[in-house]
């Protein structure tokens, strides 16, 4: 299939289509909104059903609802409309519903800025609503992967029975790339979930409920430890990462999204004046790729995480090398983009330190 | 089926009730004019005695059995005191978050259009936290049911005002008496949807009598039926009950506080019917 | 006019003696009984045999325990047959 211009928003939104979304509910919020106008226009007319809700409140429940019955159903917001929606989400990770979220992040906090930021890096990973949960959150970079990834995140979803995030931001949304669809056969992708959707009572067997109440104690804490064990499980098979240039390196960069292009260039800077360094791009911020971060603190002797936020995925980065190679950050905020000389000016500033390298 | 009579018997009126002569010719399957519907889970309600939910829960499932909709319905149960109505109702459920029922019907509507859907919801839940939900999913005319339990008061946390509460009645949050110019006014929420062009058919219906009980069952399966026959609109049963425990009341007194107060503030009746205004 | 033959029978295990029953039965053939069932509640009991299968308590009753029983038509056997030239009569008592 030929290579097609598109927004990272549009990508993502006919790749949903494509992957065979049912449903979707969303409430307009820049930097996501063409996603919004894009599946109303064409959703309708390609077997889906497009609503947009009073709020980004209602619009995760209509969700939970629709995600209940077992169809692929996704919403899509940016980061205050995601704290809306985190009280729907805790309900939806508890009733083990499989659904696909999009958070095309802005700054923050607060109203914030309508700028690109990965300020909910922490809202994201760490659980978000109330309760112990978690999303495998998929961090594309690209506008081709903002739309590879939602074909990843329903399957995620429907394998797992539990929400699967795509973490972007303003900029990946907003930015014209090349694109080309990969070519998904949405039937041999069924998954069958009639053994809990509630679609109807089913002949000859008792009514499925979906539900995230358990109030006897010991029942809350099974569930809880059922979820726990998925957790594990999805940590155990399905960590993504990109190396760049880890081979020789002696300075490890980590960044992802947004931040991980700014910094994959600047490695290439580094590289040009002779400075091993180095980029791991997690894909995966759940589950984080720590045992690879732990494998080159070995070899590395200092890592620096970028990122667009006061510092949060540094906090992982750290718990997984766990003390054997000081870890740096570099961070912008509130819609301001690192500039690739900046961060390589912070990798010189490495350089000349720790190795009294002469940096012309 | 149910036990007639007790083993033991050392109960006066039930020695005079279990005359054999007598009973042995009615008690018979071809002379039952009533009995619990099977959709209704054969197990003992959480509710407090005399409570008007009971009553709601077990219509519902008459009104799907009579319409033979048990396999395509999907009920959506609330938070407050019917938060258990899956427990009960054997008709597939969804527990929404507190007052998200109405988008959770919206989701599930959308995306099955022939399914049968329905909300059951109290004041709190519909009239407090889930106004906005309540309101776009009538707005919008979704073809669903929202059957809302209004008995003023939240039932489930310990008897608090509810938006429905009646201006001088003591709760646990109004000891002296809701002061409608401190904590506001009773919210007549039928009244506020039934303009809306998306509603189709809004009613205010009782079950503190045997009467109250039959006409909010055709009332409901009134709903029902036009949600099967896809008419253009939302159907919304109002159900005003009571709540023994949260009035600190009999049920006896409980329902007598319906009938002499609470139905001069919440006048029972059709408040839209199709192709009226 | 005829009577007519009713009965009920409740499920006493599962009453919660709220006493709905009692209240709205227009023959008071119901009443508490003194005795409690295994939950601790005085359950409703039929103690008059005057029912007329009116299905007030079934409705009213919050727990659904009570099945109704009313005698039906074709049950009745007639008592008499009266011969007349045009036509027959049946008679029922009930
Ligand atoms: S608290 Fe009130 S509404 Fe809740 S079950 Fe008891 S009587 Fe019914
Ligand atoms: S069926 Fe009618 S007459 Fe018979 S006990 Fe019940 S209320 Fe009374
Ligand atoms: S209405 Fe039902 S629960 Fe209440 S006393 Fe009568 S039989 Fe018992």
């Amino acid at each position: 299939m030929a290579k097609k211009l598109m927004k990272g928003n549009e990508a993502l939104a006919e790749a949903a289509i494509r992957a065979g979304v049912k449903g979707y509910f969303g409430y307009p919020i820049t930097p996501q909104s063409e996603l919004l106008e894009y599946l109303s226009r064409e959703l309708p007319q390609r077997g889906g059903a497009f609503l947009q809700a009073e709020s980004e409140v209602a619009a995760i429940n209509m969700v939970y609802g629709a995600a209940g019955v077992g169809e692929r159903v996704m919403t899509s917001t940016s980061s205050p409309g995601f704290s809306l929606m985190q009280e729907g989400i805790s309900y939806i990770a508890c009733a083990e519903l499989p659904c696909l979220l999009v958070n095309v992040m802005r700054g923050g906090p607060g109203l914030g800025t309508i700028q690109p930021s990965q300020g909910d890096y922490f809202q994201a990973v760490k659980g978000g609503g109330h309760g112990d949960y978690k999303l495998p959150v998929l961090a594309p970079n690209s506008v081709q992967e903002m739309a590879e990834f939602v074909y990843d995140g329903f399957d995620l979803a429907d394998k797992y029975r539990n929400p699967v995030l795509i973490l972007s931001d303003g900029a990946l949304g907003q930015m014209m790339e090349a694109v080309e669809f990969p070519d998904y056969d949405v039937e041999a992708h069924k998954v069958d979930h009639s053994d809990w959707a509630t679609r109807g009572r089913r002949k000859g067997h008792d009514h499925n409920v979906i539900t995230s109440l358990y109030i006897q104690p010991d029942k809350m804490e099974l569930i809880n430890q059922h979820l726990q064990e998925k957790y594990r499980l999805i940590e155990a098979n399905e960590v993504r990462f990109e190396s760049i240039m880890t081979e020789d390196a002696d300075y490890l960069l980590v960044a992802f999204g947004l931040s991980s292009r700014v910094a994959h260039k600047s490695v290439e800077m580094a590289r040009e004046k002779g400075l091993k360094a180095g980029l791991l791009r997690p894909i995966t911020l759940f589950p984080f790729p720590s045992e690879i971060l732990s494998q080159l603190a070995d070899q590395v002797s200092g890592m620096l995480v970028v990122e667009m936020n006061t510092g949060q995925m540094v906090e992982d980065v750290r718990l997984a090398v766990s003390g054997k190679v000081p870890v740096q950050f570099y961070g912008r905020q509130g819609g301001m983009i690192p500039q690739p000389d900046a961060i390589l000016h912070e990798i010189e500033k490495y350089y000349e330190e720790h190795f009294a390298a002469e940096v012309n | 089926m149910t036990q007639l009579f007790p083993e033991k018997t050392d109960d006066p009126y039930l020695y005079l009730a279990g005359d054999e002569s007598y009973k042995c010719e009615l008690i018979e399957e071809m002379n039952q004019v009533w009995r619990r519907p099977d959709s209704l889970i054969d197990t003992p309600m959480h509710y407090c005695p005399g409570c008007g939910h009971s009553i709601a829960h077990r219509l519902l499932m008459e009104v799907v059995e009579e319409l033979d909709i048990v396999e395509r319905t999907v009920g959506i149960a609330p938070v407050g005191c019917a938060v258990f109505a899956y427990n009960y109702l054997n008709v597939d459920m969804q527990e929404a978050a507190h007052g998200r029922a109405p988008a959770v019907a919206t989701g599930i509507k959308r995306v099955l259009p022939d399914r049968i859907l329905f909300t059951y919801q109290g004041d709190g839940d519909l009239a407090a936290i889930g106004t906005a939900e309540t309101i776009h999913a009538v707005n919008r005319g979704e073809k669903i049911v929202i059957v809302f339990i209004n008995n003023g008061i939240y039932g489930m946390t310990g008897g608090q005002m509810a938006p429905t509460t009646l201006a001088g009645a003591k709760t646990s949050t109004t000891i002296f008496g809701r002061d409608p110019s401190v904590h506001g006014h009773p919210l007549r929420i039928a009244e506020m949807i039934a303009p809306l062009p998306g509603a189709y058919y809004v009613t205010r219906q009782a079950v503190n009598t045997a009467n109250h009980v039959r006409k909010t069952k055709k009332a409901l399966l009134k709903a029902f039926q036009y949600q099967i026959d896809n008419v253009d609109g939302t159907c919304f049963v109002e159900i005003v009950s009571n709540c023994p425990s949260g009035w600190k009341m009999t049920p006896l007194e409980s329902n007598e506080l319906l009938e002499d107060e609470i139905f001069q503030f919440y006048k029972l009746g059709d408040l839209k019917l199709p192709g009226k205004e | 006019m005829a009577k007519i033959h009713g009965h009920i029978s409740i499920n006493i295990e599962n009453c919660k003696g709220c006493e709905l029953c009692t209240n709205e039965c227009p023959q008071e053939s119901l009443k508490m009984s003194d005795n409690i069932n295994k939950k601790g509640y005085h359950y409703a009991v039929l103690v008059e045999d005057n029912c007329t299968g009116c299905t007030n308590c079934a409705m009213v009753c919050p727990e659904a325990i009570i099945t109704v029983y009313r005698q039906t038509k074709q049950k009745r056997q007639p008592v008499a047959v009266i011969s007349n030239v045009t036509e027959n009569l049946n008679i029922n008592i009930d």
